[in-house]
């Protein structure tokens, strides 16, 4: 399912004191199959953008097109696109609301009307996706669990619905290094076998340049860059203005390279860099 | 009496749960000290901070602040001077309808003058630069914002005690850092004793001392080289250890005359630069 957005635009309260321009002329195509990354400062606009993309709020200008169709046109039914276009918001205590796990994770699908075993079938997958264990876990409050426990179930109560376009909203806030990166491996992989479209929101540049294919970057509510982890992180100063960064070991390459060091510097992640460093180390008849 | 936050053989069990959250805990955190606690999801992190402050009294053992028990509700008002938190989700400690308000409202609480707290305020909206925002009301913020006036509120409120719950998850690389000198600044000029609560292993190398939690339990303490050299332990409890620590660590294992304890860029710059 591809995403089309046109000069978007978006002004908070217009016309009150607590005006507040969120989105600016944004444009942005995003294509069937792809996985982007979105990045920019806190406030630069980046949940405010993808709540549009599944008509959670309305343009103040502009238009998001889904698959060919306006969703902000009359007759356009949005539950259906939001069925299509999974959203897992920044607080996943805001999604969270039934009496125990079970419950919370079996919403969605039992909304779309699916049999009882089914929607068991697919509580079990979601929560075996967010590294959960169904069994320990369904019986407990969703409001009873520590903060990463929490994100997880959230996660899984979008993945339940098995949506096209899947958007995570700073998913791997609050949670630990091992459920960060199995997390992302599910995402991953997830991606591959049913082939959907995916929009990650992160801080982490780390994470971002391990898996997306592009990357779009926003800053005080425009989209001022996009493109592949190359292009993006090949300008360390801009980037750094605009309060984000390189990955650690990018950093490193460049430090090296500054010292006269014939290595690469786009490199982003650390087997990426181990590779290099062998590479060079071994030209010099090390190792 | 020693200035010090002491816990001693502290279990802690939810009412509605049939496990302990925490079990056996014994810690000194001594005054002056930054300290980091880093822990899987669920291993206890928060829930020893809510005990910290009183917010929780242990189910077993006990808990000393300066020598006050947390279990003597008479001395709660003087523990909540001394020890101030910043919780993990912002969303659930906004009191106020406006920002600046919100800042204020440690500050008043204690008692601090009118004229002082409104220097106070002043100055924790710079610092976290949220200037601009001071008249907003705080639940029209995004979620790095809020963070941004979670932390100002403790900075206002300048307890002794610092206790942090993730307080950059959802900030940018730059305001990660910016937050992480701040806390640095607090404890190296004002002396302030620091918890930093953290999930980022970049961020828990900067601590003097670093705690590891797993499954309730206080399982490694240490500096930050001496628990960060140990990949294997860590990972094998789900944690993970800087990037540059991890590049070490893997080209070590394919046969460079690395250190095993790098931390650092630089440190590791300084490695790599007679091999290359
Ligand atoms: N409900 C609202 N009413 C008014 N202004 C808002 C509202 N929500 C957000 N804003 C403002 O709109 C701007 C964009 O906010 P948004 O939440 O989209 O940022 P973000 O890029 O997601 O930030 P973060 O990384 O901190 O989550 C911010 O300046 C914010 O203060
Ligand atoms: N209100 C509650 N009622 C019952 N059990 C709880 C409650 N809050 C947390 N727990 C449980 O206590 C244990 C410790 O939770 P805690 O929030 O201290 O973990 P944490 O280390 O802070 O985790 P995280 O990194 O996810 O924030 C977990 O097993 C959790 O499910
Ligand atoms: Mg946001
Ligand atoms: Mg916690």
């Amino acid at each position: 399912m591809s995403i089309v957005v046109k000069n978007l635009t978006h002004i908070y309260m217009p016309g009150t004191p607590f005006e507040s321009v969120a989105l600016m002329d944004v444009n942005w195509i995003i294509e069937d199959g792809e996985f982007w990354g979105l990045i920019g400062h806190t406030g630069s606009g980046k949940s405010t953008l993808i709540q549009h993309l599944n008509g959670l709020l309305k343009p103040t200008s502009g238009e998001i097109i889904v698959d060919g169709v306006n969703i902000n046109e009359r007759g356009v039914n949005l539950r259906e696109i939001r069925q299509k276009v999974g959203l897992v918001f920044q607080y996943p205590e805001h999604q969270l609301f039934e009496e125990t796990v079970e419950k919370d994770v079996a919403f969605g699908p039992k909304n779309l009307g699916l049999p009882e075993d089914e929607v068991t079938e697919r509580v079990r997958e979601a929560l075996d996706l967010v590294g959960l264990k169904y069994d320990e876990i369904k019986e407990r409050s969703p409001f009873e669990l520590s903060g990463g426990q929490m994100r997880r179930v959230a996660i899984a109560g979008v993945l339940a619905m098995r949506p096209k376009v899947l958007i995570l909203d700073e998913p791997t806030v609050g949670l630990d290094p091992r459920g960060r990166d199995e997390i992302l491996g599910q995402i991953v992989r997830l991606r591959e076998r049913q082939n959907i479209t995916v929009i990650l929101v992160s801080h982490s540049m780390e994470d971002i340049a391990k898996i997306v294919d592009k990357i779009a970057v926003m800053h005080r509510g425009r989209m001022v860059e996009s493109g592949t982890p190359k292009q993006v992180f090949k300008n360390r100063e801009a980037l750094a203005s605009i309060g984000l960064d390189i990955p650690q070991v990018t950093h490193l390459m460049i430090k090296l390279k500054d010292k006269g060091k014939n290595v690469a510097t786009d490199v982003f992640t650390v087997e990426e860099a181990e590779a290099e460093i062998l590479r060079a180390a071994r030209g010099m008849g090390h190792a | 009496m020693a200035a010090e936050i002491l816990v001693e053989g502290v279990c802690y069990q939810y009412p509605q749960s049939s496990e302990m959250a925490l079990k056996d805990v014994n810690l000194r955190i001594k005054k002056g000290e930054f300290i980091a606690i880093i822990g899987p999801n669920g291993s206890g992190k928060s829930t020893l901070a809510k005990l910290f402050n009183g917010l929780f009294v242990p189910t077993k053992g006990r808990i000393t602040v300066d020598g006050l028990d947390t279990r003597d509700k008479e001395n709660i008002w003087k523990i909540r001077q001394k020890a101030g938190i910043v919780f993990q989700n912002p969303d659930n400690q906004i009191v106020a309808t406006v920002v600046e308000e919100d800042v204020a409202f440690g500050p008043e609480n204690l008692g601090v003058p009118p004229d002082e707290i409104r220097k106070r305020v002043d100055e924790a909206l710079e610092i976290v630069e949220l200037k601009e925002y001071a008249q907003k009301p705080p639940h029209l913020l995004s979620g790095g914002q809020k963070q941004r006036v979670a932390i100002a509120g403790i900075i206002a409120m300048r307890p002794d005690y610092i206790i942090m719950d993730e307080p950059t998850a959802m900030l940018d690389p730059v305001g990660r850092k910016e937050v992480i000198s701040t806390v640095k600044r607090l404890n190296k000029e004002e002396g302030k004793t620091i918890v930093l609560i953290t999930h980022f292993m970049e961020e828990a190398v900067e601590a003097d001392k670093v705690i590891v939690m797993s499954e309730g339990r206080v399982v490694m303490e240490g500096t930050p080289r001496e628990i960060f050299s140990k990949v294997g332990k860590l990972k094998a409890i789900g944690l993970d250890v800087p990037q540059v620590t991890e590049l070490a660590h893997r080209l070590r294992g394919q046969g460079l005359a690395i250190r095993e304890d790098v931390l650092t860029i630089d440190e590791m710059v300084e490695c790599l630069c007679p091999l290359l």
